[in-house]
């Protein structure tokens, strides 16, 4: 057998009859199924699931997965993603049986082992922001984010103050404005400076009685840290508002400097991008959040603790004050797992030498491109920074699309493109400690080299991809959003050289039309 | 150091090359008076090797449902996992790339997405369903605001007792600070019925959230009140079992308007409660307002059909504070390790599952109400899952249980304080007839003992 269609759906490959046995038959007595299940609720039809063999699954998803890119293939310097390399070790601990098959309401002495790894995950996010109380449920960024607005509107309710703002620099991410609004708070947005800073004066402007929270991204999304943050925080403290941290950039400052120490009172961390969980091709994330300990009787319920016998640890249902839960079950063990052992993996030196390394990666690659392309607010990047083709727009119809569509020609990822808002023409570069000088200065040449492409051709990148550039208008107009039963005629019908289908990493590094 | 590829004549060339001579000087944007003066307070770095016995020595503390047969659910299930479908989604094109941005490098995750958009579908019956959410309890709440968005100007939702407690504990969350109160229907006999619903719905009521089959395993007369919903005005949203819907009838054809359901059970392990698969389908009407993520098809410019992410003007990082939704993300390896064990299965693969669990859960259930002082605690009908009542102290019965070797079942009274004698057992196809009677023999040991009526 062999697959006629590379990109033929399960369901096109489907044949009636077809199947994998995979369960043992019924060992208890035999008894009419209609007799423990009245016919009322039973279906009538069976379900119309696509019937494959095994072969068909496994050739069907191994060739799905040579048409992506990914770390492990590819250098992926998408900006405000860290993504770094995922251990291999994470992996094969995180499947441990002991750690992978533990049901959620198992008993407490039956999860001792876990219950230890977790508080000390607990303990550890607590060190590294520099804000003790720890709440490990929330299951992504974007959740940490709405869960931490909840804390504050918590607190603030207890204190009996009403408080309807929440303040956030236009160089934030697109979910903290809707974060916010979720939690049932008004935004305001804050300009950002010709340095790509918060504009104090416009902060100070804003800011009133009305304030509850101000989301900072630091070093935010241009790629810098704020030294303003002392004064920010200060001003806020002064009005009784607390300073919130999108930890979306934790991996520049890590054993650098610490959230609580620069005045934030609560945070979010992304495990999956700064301790190396891997992405998943969209997920699973975990978005744990550290607060201050005047919060901590706010954090969702259950934490862990560790009882007074040093030893055993148990879960804290008893949290009054508690805003309750986000989500059913505990959270993303298998991302706080990895975590872990990456933590455990680096230690306080290896920790800061993540950061460190970053940063000078960054900094590196900024110097070898800031010929060619302008970086409007990178005197002094951290971990990333944001590149403008502005010029090349300009001058010459090259757009930061062009660029990062050709790049996938040459085996390399594209970086964030058209973010932040406020540089135009964006390229947010995030190199990660993890990769070599070689690759950077390899990158490099790469972007040189499209700067001087011939425009036109550069309209049509990628040339080596399975496929060209997609019509995303027509997909948006009138959405096809599952199989519709029809076989295109493009696709099925005409069977095409293994080359044009062929693995997005086999394809050669320099192309020309 | 770990990961780390550049040598220190790499780093002190590259710090040359940039006018410095140490990596410190990096950070002088950073007022030093912020900066920490000592080192992290986390432990020393190990190796792989040190690493490995030491996390190996923790898992094995932990006694999970490889050690000891799992009677475990509340909506989270030990079903069994072909191996295909661990070995597949470990293949790290999938589990290291990232949101398919560039729909050019990122086909491999595209397709499979549609394909997990499609099989959603076709389990439950709806006509679009987005590329994944959280879990199943997010997913609850995201459909509570979705159909808050659209049922404009009504402020409540109608939620069954019957319901998840921590799913409806979700939804007084999410609610908390919004124009938006949650009343509770407080179930009789284990369900809710109709009538009841219909008596509590009034014209603010935006949508009901009814559980198929609900918390304590018992079958819902779906159909009665997705139309008493229906009735006023109100949308019906609909949390199922995946698992079930290869026996039972599908959401779809019962009138549901918007289907969630925890995905887990498709082929994700336990893992101690993540990351899980938060499924949402809807029928194509509400379309515009389904939160997350959406994979459609379109043509490239040589006429090949492909994938590409879409419909992204819903989408926070465009609306931002008008955002009805903050999801940035799905939760793509579970949903593609749910596709992967969907195609494995098939439809009469599915329908084996569940009818194996119905057949084993029924034989269960009988068998321990054969015991002195344990009794099935609700007429209905029910699937794979069922509540007993003890006449002692249940959490003593389940330790008592527990020292038999098994994990026993969930004690609910935490949730229903008057149900604080009631267990809760989940029987999957996995369980043999062996560790079913075995189960039975420890609930009979310990109901004997006397510490579990003290």
């Amino acid at each position: 057998m062999y697959k006629l269609d590379p990109t033929a759906l399960l369901f096109e490959t489907s044949r009636p009859g077809r199947r994998t046995d995979v369960l043992s038959p019924s060992d208890v007595p035999d008894r009419p199924l209609d007799s423990l299940i009245p016919s009322e609720f039973l279906a009538t039809k069976p379900l119309p699931l696509p019937e494959l063999g095994e072969l068909d699954v496994v050739r069907h998803y191994t060739t799905l997965s040579t048409s992506n890119m990914s770390i492990d293939a590819n250098f992926y310097p998408l900006g405000s993603c860290t993504m770094k390399y995922n251990p291999k070790r994470n992996e094969r601990l995180a499947a441990l049986p002991g750690l992978a098959h533990i049901h959620p309401y198992q008993q407490e002495p039956t999860i001792q082992g876990l219950l230890q790894l977790l508080y000390e995950v607990q303990e550890f996010l607590g060190e590294i922001a520099g804000l003790p109380a720890v709440s490990l449920q929330p299951a992504a960024g974007a959740q940490g984010e709405l869960t931490a607005l909840l804390v504050a509107a918590a607190y603030f309710r207890h204190k009996g103050e009403h408080r309807s703002k929440v303040l956030i620099p236009d160089s934030a991410h697109g979910t903290n404005p809707a974060s916010a609004h979720l939690a049932g708070f008004e935004t305001v947005t804050i300009k950002s400076n010709s340095e790509g800073l918060v504009d104090l004066e416009d902060f100070r402007a804003k800011l009133d009685d009305q304030t509850a929270v101000f989301m900072i991204t630091n070093p935010n999304t241009v790629g810098i840290f704020d030294p303003q943050i002392g004064t920010i925080s200060a001003l806020l403290k002064e009005r009784g508002a607390l300073l919130y941290l999108d930890g979306a950039n934790m991996n520049a400052i890590l054993g650098i400097v610490r959230p609580g120490d620069m005045g934030v009172d609560l945070m979010h961390y992304n495990p999956h991008k700064t301790f190396s969980g891997p992405h998943g091709g969209g997920g699973p994330g975990a978005g744990p959040i550290a607060v201050r300990d005047f919060l901590a009787p706010f954090l969702p319920s259950p934490t862990i603790t560790r009882l007074a016998d040093g030893t055993h640890y148990a879960l804290d249902h008893n949290r009054p004050l508690s805003i309750g839960r986000v989500r059913a079950f505990f959270g993303n063990v298998g991302v706080l797992v990895r975590a872990y052992c990456y933590i455990r993996s680096q230690g306080p030196d290896g920790l800061k030498a993540v950061s460190e390394h970053a940063v000078l990666n960054a900094n590196y690659l900024k110097s070898l491109v800031d010929k060619v392309f302008t970086v409007p607010h990178g005197n002094n990047c951290m971990h990333e920074f944001v590149a403008s083709a502005r010029g090349m727009a300009r001058d010459r119809g090259i757009r930061a699309m062009d660029i990062a569509k050709r790049l996938i020609d040459f085996n390399m990822h594209a970086p964030t493109v058209y973010f932040p808002l406020i540089v135009p023409e964006a390229l947010m570069i995030e190199p990660t400690e993890t990769e070599s000088r070689q690759t950077l200065e390899r990158f490099a040449e790469v972007l040189l080299q499209i700067a001087q492409e011939d425009p036109e051709m550069l309209h049509d990148a990628p040339h080596t991809t399975p496929i060209s550039r997609p019509d995303e208008v027509a997909a948006a107009r009138s959405p096809i959003l599952k199989w519709n039963g029809a076989v295109p005629a493009t696709s099925a019908t005409s069977v095409k050289p293994g080359a044009d289908h062929g693995s997005i990493h086999a394809q050669t590094l320099t192309v020309s039309r | 150091m770990a990961y780390i590829l550049n040598t220190s004549s790499d780093v002190r060339e590259m710090l040359g090359s940039l006018g410095l001579t140490s990596l410190e000087q990096l950070f002088e944007s950073i007022p030093s008076e912020l900066r920490l003066k000592r080192s992290l307070s986390v432990p020393d770095a190990m190796s792989e090797m040190a690493l490995t016995t030491h996390v190996s020595s923790l898992a094995a503390r932990n006694q999970g449902v490889d050690r000891l047969p799992c009677f475990l659910g509340a909506g989270a299930y030990d079903h069994f996992i072909p191996a295909a479908v661990d070995l597949l989604a470990s293949r790290s094109e999938f589990y290291t790339a990232y949101t398919p941005y560039q729909a050019e490098a990122s086909q491999g995750t595209l397709q499979a997405i549609f394909e997990y958009q499609t099989l959603i579908t076709q389990l439950t019956g709806m006509d679009v369903s987005n590329a994944s959410l959280y879990d199943g309890g997010s997913a609850a709440a995201e459909a509570m605001l979705m159909a808050h968005a659209l049922r404009e100007g009504r402020d409540e939702i109608l939620v069954a007792g019957s319901v998840h407690p921590e799913y409806r504990a979700t939804l007084a969350t999410y609610a908390a600070n919004l124009p938006l109160k949650i009343r509770v229907v407080e179930p009789v006999a284990g369900r809710v019925t109709a009538d009841q619903m219909a008596a509590s719905l009034t014209d603010q009521t935006a949508a009901i959230l009814v559980q198929q089959p609900n918390f304590f395993g018992q079958l819902e007369d779906l159909k009665a009140l997705t139309a008493a919903a229906q009735a006023r005005g109100a949308l019906a949203i609909v949390s199922v079992d995946p698992i079930s819907l290869g026996l039972l009838q599908r959401p779809g054809d019962l009138g549901a308007d918007i289907v969630i359901a925890e995905g887990q059970s498709l082929g994700n392990i336990l893992t101690y409660g993540g990351p899980y698969l938060g499924i949402l389908a809807c029928r194509e009407a509400y379309l515009r307002k389904l939160p997350g993520r959406v994979v459609g098809q379109t043509t490239d410019r040589r006429g090949n059909r492909c994938w590409v992410l879409t419909l992204q003007t819903r989408e926070q990082h465009i609306r931002r504070e008008k955002a009805t939704s903050n999801i940035c993300t799905n939760q793509g390896l579970m949903a593609l390790r749910a596709s992967m064990y969907l195609a494995l299965l098939g439809p009469q693969g599915l329908r084996d599952v569940a009818e194996l669990s119905t057949r084993k859960a029924h034989y269960a259930a009988e068998q321990l109400a054969q015991i002195p002082g344990v009794s099935v605690a609700f007429p209905g009908p029910f699937f794979k899952e069922f509540t007993i009542r003890v006449e002692a102290n249940a959490r003593k019965v389940l330790d008592q249980v527990l020292a038999h070797g098994f994990h026993g079942g969930i004690a609910i009274g935490e949730w229903y304080p008057e149900l604080a004698d009631t267990i809760l057992i989940a029987v999957t196809e996995k369980r043999t007839k062996e560790e079913i009677d075995g189960l039975v023999a420890a609930y009979r040991s310990a109901l004997q003992s006397h510490s579990v009526h003290e």
